[in-house]
C-alpha cells in the first residue's frame, strides 16, 4: 500500500556463500524508510512467500506438479522448492535431467490434458533452449486449436540480472515473452506479490511466465494476514501504486520497484513528489492505472532493468501516447539497462544495470529540474 | 488408406487451383503408417503429429469433411481455419496436433504419456482402455537428429511412458537424404542406446505395421515402457506442394510403388492374409474394393 516497506537482506538463507558476499557488496546505500506497520501480521522473506504458494496449490489441487532441475532433493536451486519432495513426493515434484527443450515440452503436452504443471528454469535464460515450446506449442494452442486446447501451465524461474554472474545469466526476459499474444507474463516484486501473483498464475486456465528475481528472494516484506490466507490471490492485469505522488509518474517491475522507491525518498526530499506504480503484471499491463496516473501527474518516467531496445518502457509510452498524449507535460523518460551485455566485472556490472541516482536523475529530468551535464556552449 | 489418398489428391488438386494457400504437405505414399498405427487405438489414446498431418487425423476419426474445411481456412473447420494445414487439432478425438517444427510434437506427446501415467497413479483416474491411455508421436527421418527427440527417448524411458515413438522414415527431408544428414542412418537402433526396444518394419505394407504397432501398443498400455518403431517408407510427392522436388530421382520410388499402390497392397493383402481378418479391420461394413474407393471418394470431398 502506501510508503516504502522496511526491507532487510536475509544473508542467512542464501545457499551460495558467493552470492552472500556479492549480495553485500551492492547492498544499496542509505538507510531506507522504516515505516513499521503495526497492522502487518507479519514479515516474510519472498522465497518463504514462493514455497508457501507453491504448497498451498499443490496441496489444493492434486493436478499441480512441479517439475524442473534440481527442484526435488536438492530442495530447488534457490531453495524455493524447500520440503516440496518430501510433503508430495517424487511424483509430483520431479526432478529432470538437463533438457529444457524436452521437459517443458512434456510440461506443455500434459497441460494438454489438464494437469497444471509448474515448470521451474534454473534461470530464465535456459529458457531460451525450451523458448519453442513457451510460445509455439504453449502459448499459441488455444488460438489455433480454436479454444479446444488450453494450456494451464506456469513457467517460473529467476530472470534478470544476479550480481556478477556475466553476460549469459542475466538477461531479462520480459519483453521477450511479453510480445506474445496468448502469454501472460507477471512479475512479482514484495513478497504479497509473490505470493498473490503464483497463486494466480498457477490457477490460471492459460500459459503465464512467472519472472522472478534471484537478488529479491532473500528480501523480507511485511504481508497482512489476508495475504497469508490460502485463499489469497491477486489479480492478473492489475498493477499496484506503492506509492502515491502528484509531480511524476514512475512506473517499475520485479528489483527495479525497491530503486523507484528508493529514488522517490531522495526526490520527495528537494520536493518532487512522486508517484511508484509497481506494475505487477508485463502481459497484460495495466493501461488504465499507468494512463491515470499520467493524466494526473502529466510525467512519465519508465524503469527497466533489460535491455532498451523494444523494451517494456517502450510500450507504456506508446501507450501513453496513445491515450494521453495531451496530458503529457514532458517527454517521457526511459530508464533501462545499458545495450550492451552484461559485465561480469562489479563495477562495469553497477554501470550497466540502471541505479537510484538515474532513476532521480530522470524524474529531474522530466520535471524539468535537471542540471546540464556540460557547460552550455 | 483410401480415403488419405484421394482426401490429399484433392488438396493436391485444390492447392493448384488456389483454393488452398500456404504450406501443405502431403502424406501420399505413407498411408500405410497411419492406418496400421492409428486405426488400432482406442478412443482415449492420443496422437502428435507434424505439419503432414491430414492422414494422421483422417486416421483418428476427425471428419474429413472438418479437415477439408479447416484446409480452406472456413469456419467449419475443425479449428474454425485458425490452424491451418499445419496445425489440426481435435480435443475429441485427442488428436493434439499438428506442429510446423519438427520435433515439436515429441516432447509434447511424451507430456500427454506423462499425464496418462499421472493421471493412472496420482489421481487414480481409471481408463476404459483396461490399462493406461497410449500416446503415439509420428515423426520423420530428419527429426531423428534432433535433441528433442533424444531428450524424449531417455525421459520416456526413464519415466516409463506409455508412448510409442513412430518413425515415418521416408529417406528425404526436404531435399536432404537422410543419408547425407545421419552419421548413422539406422534409426531403430537408438531405441536400445536408451534401453528401449527398437524395431524395423516394412512401412508399405499395412498389415506388417499392424502387427508391429499391436505390439508396441499393448506394452506400452500394460506400463511396460516406450518403443521405438521404425517404418521404412515413402513419399510419392514432394514435401510440400510449394516443392520442387528436384533432388529425388524419378526411379526412386518404383520399389515403394509396386507394393504401395493401394489396390496392389490392398489385393496383395488379400491373397497372403485370411480374407476376414483384412475385412474387420480396413472398413467394417463395405464388401467391395470399389466400394470403399467409391464411398471415400464421396464423403471425402468437399462440396
Amino acid at each position: 500500500m502506501l510508503g516504502v516497506a522496511r526491507r532487510k537482506i536475509g544473508l542467512g538463507t542464501f545457499s551460495s556463500p558467493i552470492l552472500g558476499q556479492v549480495l553485500q557488496r551492492i547492498r544499496p546505500l542509505g538507510s531506507v524508510l522504516p515505516e513499521n506497520y503495526s497492522t502487518a501480521a507479519k514479515e516474510i522473506t519472498v522465497r518463504e512467500a514462493l514455497n508457501s504458494a507453491l504448497d498451498e496449490e499443490m496441496s489444493a489441487d492434486p493436478k499441480v506438479l512441479l517439475m524442473g532441475e534440481e527442484v526435488g532433493e536438492y530442495q530447488g536451486a534457490y531453495k524455493i522448492s524447500k520440503g516440496l519432495l518430501e510433503k508430495y513426493g517424487p511424483e509430483r515434484v520431479l526432478d529432470t535431467p538437463i533438457t529444457e527443450a524436452g521437459f517443458t515440452g512434456i510440461g506443455v503436452g500434459a497441460a494438454y490434458y489438464g494437469l497444471r504443471p509448474i515448470i521451474e528454469f534454473m534461470t530464465f535464460n535456459f529458457s531460451m533452449q525450451a523458448i519453442d515450446h513457451i510460445i509455439n506449442s504453449a502459448a499459441k494452442t488455444n488460438y489455433m486449436s480454436a479454444g479446444q486446447i488450453s494450456v494451464p501451465i506456469v513457467f517460473r524461474g529467476p530472470n534478470g540480472a544476479a550480481a556478477g554472474v556475466g553476460a549469459q545469466h542475466s538477461q531479462c526476459f520480459a519483453a521477450w515473452y511479453a510480445h506474445v499474444p496468448g502469454l501472460k507474463v507477471l512479475c512479482p516484486y514484495s513478497s504479497e506479490d509473490a505470493r498473490g501473483l503464483l497463486k494466480a498464475a498457477i490457477r490460471d486456465p492459460d500459459p503465464v511466465v512467472f519472472l522472478e528475481n534471484e537478488l529479491l528472494y532473500g528480501e523480507t516484506f511485511p504481508v497482512s494476514a489476508e495475504a497469508l490466507d490460502s485463499s489469497f490471490c491477486l489479480p492478473i492485469g492489475k498493477a499496484k501504486i506503492e506509492q502515491e505522488g502528484k509531480h511524476v509518474t514512475i512506473t517499475a517491475f520485479s528489483k527495479m520497484v525497491g530503486y523507484a522507491l528508493q529514488a522517490a525518498e531522495i526526490l520527495s526530499k528537494e520536493g518532487i513528489n512522486a508517484e511508484v506504480i509497481n506494475l505487477r503484471s508485463i502481459r497484460p499491463l495495466d493501461r488504465a492505472t499507468i494512463n491515470a496516473s499520467v493524466r494526473k501527474t502529466n510525467r512519465l518516467v519508465t524503469v527497466e532493468e533489460g535491455f532498451p531496445q523494444h523494451g517494456v518502457g517502450s510500450e507504456i509510452c506508446m501507450s501513453v501516447i496513445e491515450e494521453s498524449f495531451e496530458y503529457l507535460d514532458a517527454p517521457v523518460e526511459r530508464i533501462a539497462g545499458a545495450d550492451v551485455p552484461t559485465p561480469y566485472a562489479a563495477n562495469l556490472e553497477r554501470m550497466a544495470v540502471p541505479q537510484v541516482d538515474d532513476i532521480v536523475r530522470a524524474a529531474k529530468r522530466a520535471c524539468y529540474r535537471a542540471v546540464p551535464m556540460a557547460a552550455a556552449a | 488408406m483410401a480415403l488419405g489418398r484421394s482426401f490429399e489428391d484433392m488438396c493436391a488438386q485444390m492447392y493448384y487451383r488456389g483454393k488452398m494457400f500456404g504450406f501443405v504437405h502431403l502424406y501420399n505414399g505413407q498411408e500405410a503408417v497411419s492406418t496400421g498405427f492409428i486405426r488400432l487405438l482406442q478412443p482415449g489414446d492420443a496422437v502428435v503429429s507434424t505439419y503432414r498431418d491430414h492422414v494422421h487425423a483422417l486416421s483418428k476419426g476427425v471428419p474429413a469433411r472438418a479437415v477439408m474445411a479447416e484446409l480452406f481456412g472456413k469456419t467449419t473447420g475443425c479449428c474454425r481455419g485458425q490452424g491451418g494445414s499445419m496445425h489440426m487439432f481435435s480435443a475429441p478425438h485427442n488428436f493434439l496436433g499438428g506442429f510446423a517444427f519438427i520435433g515439436e510434437g515429441i516432447p509434447v506427446a511424451t507430456g500427454a504419456a506423462f499425464s496418462s501415467r499421472y493421471r493412472h497413479e496420482v489421481l487414480k483416474e481409471a481408463s476404459p482402455s483396461g490399462g493406461l491411455d497410449v500416446t503415439l508421436a509420428f515423426f520423420g527421418d530428419g527429426t531423428c537428429n534432433n535433441g528433442q527427440f533424444f531428450e524424449c527417448l531417455n525421459m520416456a524411458q526413464l519415466w516409463k511412458l506409455p508412448i510409442v515413438f513412430v518413425v515415418e522414415n521416408n529417406l528425404w527431408a526436404i531435399g536432404m537424404s537422410h543419408l547425407r544428414a545421419t552419421s548413422d542412418p539406422v534409426i531403430w537402433k537408438k531405441g536400445p542406446a536408451f534401453g528401449m526396444p527398437g524395431v524395423p518394419v516394412d512401412g508399405m505394407d499395412v498389415l506388417k505395421v499392424r502387427e508391429v504397432a499391436k505390439e508396441a501398443i499393448e506394452r506400452a498400455r500394460s506400463g511396460e515402457g516406450p518403443t521405438l518403431v521404425e517404418c521404412e517408407t515413402y513419399r510419392f510427392r514432394g514435401h510440400s506442394l510449394a516443392d520442387p522436388d528436384e533432388l529425388r530421382k524419378p526411379g526412386e520410388d518404383v520399389d515403394f510403388k509396386l507394393c504401395a499402390t493401394l489396390p496392389c497392397c490392398i489385393a496383395f493383402g488379400l491373397m497372403c492374409k485370411f480374407f476376414g481378418f483384412f475385412i474387420s479391420y480396413i472398413m467394417l461394413k463395405h464388401s467391395s474394393l470399389k466400394g470403399i474407393i467409391r464411398k471415400s471418394k464421396r464423403s471425402g470431398c468437399c462440396r
